[in-house]
């Protein structure tokens, strides 16, 4: 008897978990994978299958090979402009939207007059939803009813949602319009968690503002970078509503989401060929989401030195640190 | 077991605090398994909801603007009056409607559902999604011939019980034709002359908007009816004809010719500000449907909104055919209640049901000849005088084609030529190619 309760509390030991938990866990567990299978990859790999298949949603499924995908790259005009157009999304937001967000944030972290205003402000279009804004954007731009055209008062008034050249730039505007605020408040929440010490370390050293900034400033933001990054991309590739309030996604404003929308859904219903723009689609995401991954693993191999400055940026962390050393 | 008391012991040692903490655990994951239920649980519902209906009959409604909503309503209830039978009404948001009818027709459809004539019921009734009601037929009373065939599946039986229908033609103010003494224009030529003659007097010729764009498939078809004939243009829809025909391309060019006599920048504008330009007599003449200018107009201008026949292209066709969707009834395959089905659809086939739902929306026009026209404002009635000497009605290019043609290749392609009429033959060579890809799928 004496040595049963050691041997009971070994066995416990390791285990650690009854069987109840064990069923919690798994319950709890096993349903999100149950649904992570269900409602995403599911859908995903049925995606590739019928992109392979002819369906209109009612009849039999019939296999096509690749033909959905020849036809979708030689005969289906809409498909070059939406790919070129979610391609300048991505370029317009990261590359002029989000930089400005940036240096808005700057700006504002400086602590210019009236900066909680500016700041509220510049915020305010990120609580609209794409569509309201693309509402907004029609108000404003309609050729014949539109603000902009009655303030100009021109003889010819420009057509600045009709003309295919013009209104990707029109819609890319507004969209940056909301996109620019996002990125700021993130940015400016980043920039406030910044060790002024750091600063002025730099500053002693003999940096300039500029230096300081993106040599300190910057590479302590990595996390925010990284998030801003991702929505960045995000923002980009699933861009949907605003072109679909203004014109349903066409007359140059064609996306990649619009052309599935219009294949899939509705009376239309060319499902297999639908699904081969999504998979189109998948895989421009899923490059990303790679080299996403990748990076992100890579930054966990390295052991120590970068875990360290993360560390260091955290301010409390930092101030005891400050203080003990003055002690 | 063991777990338990041993943890109970622990709590004493530690004291309530931890043995709270505890609870909360538990209590979150109680919540959580709750939670998960309370999300579950409506779709459960929801799928247990539709059982059948006993004597009522079910039916789906696309018409849920005010307007036509409240004039249904009237005639169901004239319906269940005389009947005493029930008809309970579901009804969707136009546009959800037409997006989801293969879902809606391959689920649990409603027993009589409203939808278009033409080739947009055909197609259906080929996917066996429809129950035939040629028994019904022949006791229909003055419908024309015009309308059975558009009532007519491919197998040559009676699938539609039409109720209404709204002819397309040129819209214009009389008070403006009367200032500038212009007259209604009966061939091509007196058209383009017309049209020249406005702009001159500082008018917008045609008022143009098809930033939805639909709202030009109806210039499209008028040209191509008026210039080579209904047939053609049928089989054309049906994707027997090649789009590279010299025919087809007849009808882009005559259309490249009006073309600058049309309101510029027609893909960024809708419709409805095509008609307000009319309204405000900035515009002279609109293509549209007979319910669409007049909404845009105030009250006391509608008495002034008045149309004519697109005008004769070839004399072979002259005037002969009309382009006037007509809306009406089907009857779903799956319905449960298919007599109570068939007895409503006999009612609505009636003159009084038509006239009870015109009363209360007046931009339609009944399709029974026997209808009363003495509550027709003068624009009904004329309405009704141009579709019934139609020697052939056609219904429009999104109705009388295939949905994903017209949708997916015609809209883009018609905008594409707006933009720049020069490329007919490119157009039409693209038109072709994508053409052949979705009718060969038949």
């Amino acid at each position: 008897m004496p040595s049963a309760i050691p041997r009971r509390a070994r066995r416990r030991g390791p285990r650690r978990f009854t069987r109840r938990d064990l069923l919690v866990t798994g319950v709890l567990l096993g349903l999100p994978i149950l649904l992570d299978l269900a409602v995403i990859w599911g859908p995903t790999l049925a995606s590739v299958g019928l992109s392979f298949t002819s369906w209109d949603g009612i009849g039999d499924i019939e296999w096509v090979g690749g033909r959905n995908y020849h036809d979708l790259f030689t005969d289906y005009p809409p498909f070059w402009p939406a790919a070129r157009n979610n391609l300048l999304w991505l370029a317009f937001l990261g590359l002029i939207a989000t930089p400005f967000g940036l240096l808005l944030a700057v700006l504002l972290d400086r602590g210019v007059r009236f900066s909680r205003f500016y700041q509220s402000t510049l915020y305010m279009p990120v609580v609209l939803s794409l569509a309201i804004v693309g509402f907004i954007a029609q108000l404003i731009l309609s050729r014949d009813q539109g603000a902009l055209n009655a303030v100009l008062a021109r003889d010819n008034p420009v057509d600045w949602l009709g003309d295919p050249d013009l209104n990707i730039w029109m819609i890319l505007l507004a969209a940056g319009w909301r996109h620019t605020g996002y990125v700021m408040i993130l940015y400016l929440a980043g920039l406030k968690s910044v060790d002024p010490s750091l600063k002025e370390a730099a500053a002693i050293d003999g940096a300039g503002a500029r230096q300081t900034f993106f040599r300190v400033v910057l590479p302590t933001l990595r996390p925010v970078n990284v998030i801003v990054g991702v929505i960045t991309v995000i923002e980009a590739l699933r861009a949907f509503d605003i072109v679909y309030a203004v014109n349903q996604g066409r007359n140059g404003l064609e996306l990649l989401s619009v052309l599935v929308t219009d294949n899939i859904i509705g009376e239309a219903a060319r499902i297999g060929f639908g699904s081969a723009i999504a998979v189109v689609l998948l895989v421009v995401s899923l490059g990303f989401i790679v080299a996403y991954l990748v990076q992100e693993m890579r930054q966990g191999k390295v052991p120590g030195g970068d875990r360290e400055t993360r560390r260091g940026k955290v301010p409390g962390k930092a101030q005891e640190k400050g203080e003990e050393e003055r002690r | 077991m063991a777990q338990s008391s041993f943890s109970g012991s622990a709590g004493q040692y530690s004291g309530i605090g931890d043995a709270g903490h505890r609870m909360s655990r538990r209590t979150l994951l109680r919540a959580t398994a709750l939670g998960t239920g309370a999300v579950a649980l409506p779709a459960l519902l929801t799928a247990c909801g539709s059982g059948p209906g006993g004597d009522s009959v079910t039916l789906g409604s696309n018409a849920s603007d005010p307007v036509p909503k409240k004039a249904f309503a009237d005639a169901f209830d004239a319906y269940e009056k005389t009947s005493k039978k029930k008809v309970k009404v579901n009804t969707v948001d136009h546009n959800s409607f037409q997006q989801n009818i293969n879902r809606y027709l391959k689920g649990s459809p409603d027993d009589v559902f409203m939808w278009f004539a033409g080739y947009r019921m055909q197609f259906f009734a080929k996917k066996g999604l429809l129950t035939d009601i040629s028994d019904l037929w022949p006791e229909f009373q003055g419908f024309s011939k015009a309308l059975k065939d558009q009532s007519t599946g491919e197998d040559g039986k009676q699938y539609f019980v039409p109720y209404y229908y709204y002819p397309w033609a040129v819209f214009y103010r009389k008070s403006v034709f009367q200032q500038h003494g212009y007259e209604v224009p009966k061939t091509f030529d007196q058209y383009t002359a017309l049209a020249r003659r406005m702009r001159k007097d500082g008018l917008v010729p045609i008022a143009f908007g098809d930033k939805d764009g639909w709202p030009a498939m109806g210039t499209f078809d008028y040209l191509d009816m008026r210039a080579n004939g209904y047939e053609f243009h049928l089989s054309l829809m049906r994707g027997k004809e090649s789009w590279t025909d010299p025919r087809v391309k007849r009808v882009f060019d005559l259309w490249r010719g009006i073309l600058p006599y049309h309101q510029q920048g027609a893909n960024g504008r809708t419709w409805q500000e095509a008609a307000q330009s009319l309204a405000r007599k900035q515009a002279g003449m609109t293509v549209l449907g007979l319910p669409h200018p007049g909404q845009q107009f105030t009250a006391a201008d509608r008495a002034d909104l008045d149309f004519f026949p697109f005008p004769e292209i070839d004399s072979r066709y002259g005037q002969e055919a009309v382009e006037a969707p007509v809306d009406g009834f089907l009857l779903a395959k799956k319905a449960k209640n298919k007599k109570g089905a068939k007895d409503l659809l006999k009612y609505l086939a009636t003159p009084d049901a038509e006239e009870r739902y015109l009363k209360s929306d007046p931009n339609n026009v009944a399709v029974n000849d026997r209808a009363s026209t003495a509550s027709y404002n003068a624009l009904q009635k004329k309405a009704a005088d141009l579709v019934s000497g139609a020697r052939q009605i056609s219904q429009f290019m999104d109705r009388d084609t295939r949905p994903d043609f017209a949708q997916t290749v015609m809209i883009p392609s018609i905008q594409r030529f707006i933009n720049d009429p020069d490329d007919i033959d490119g157009l039409l060579k693209s038109i072709e190619s994508q053409k052949k890809t979705l009718f060969a799928a038949e």
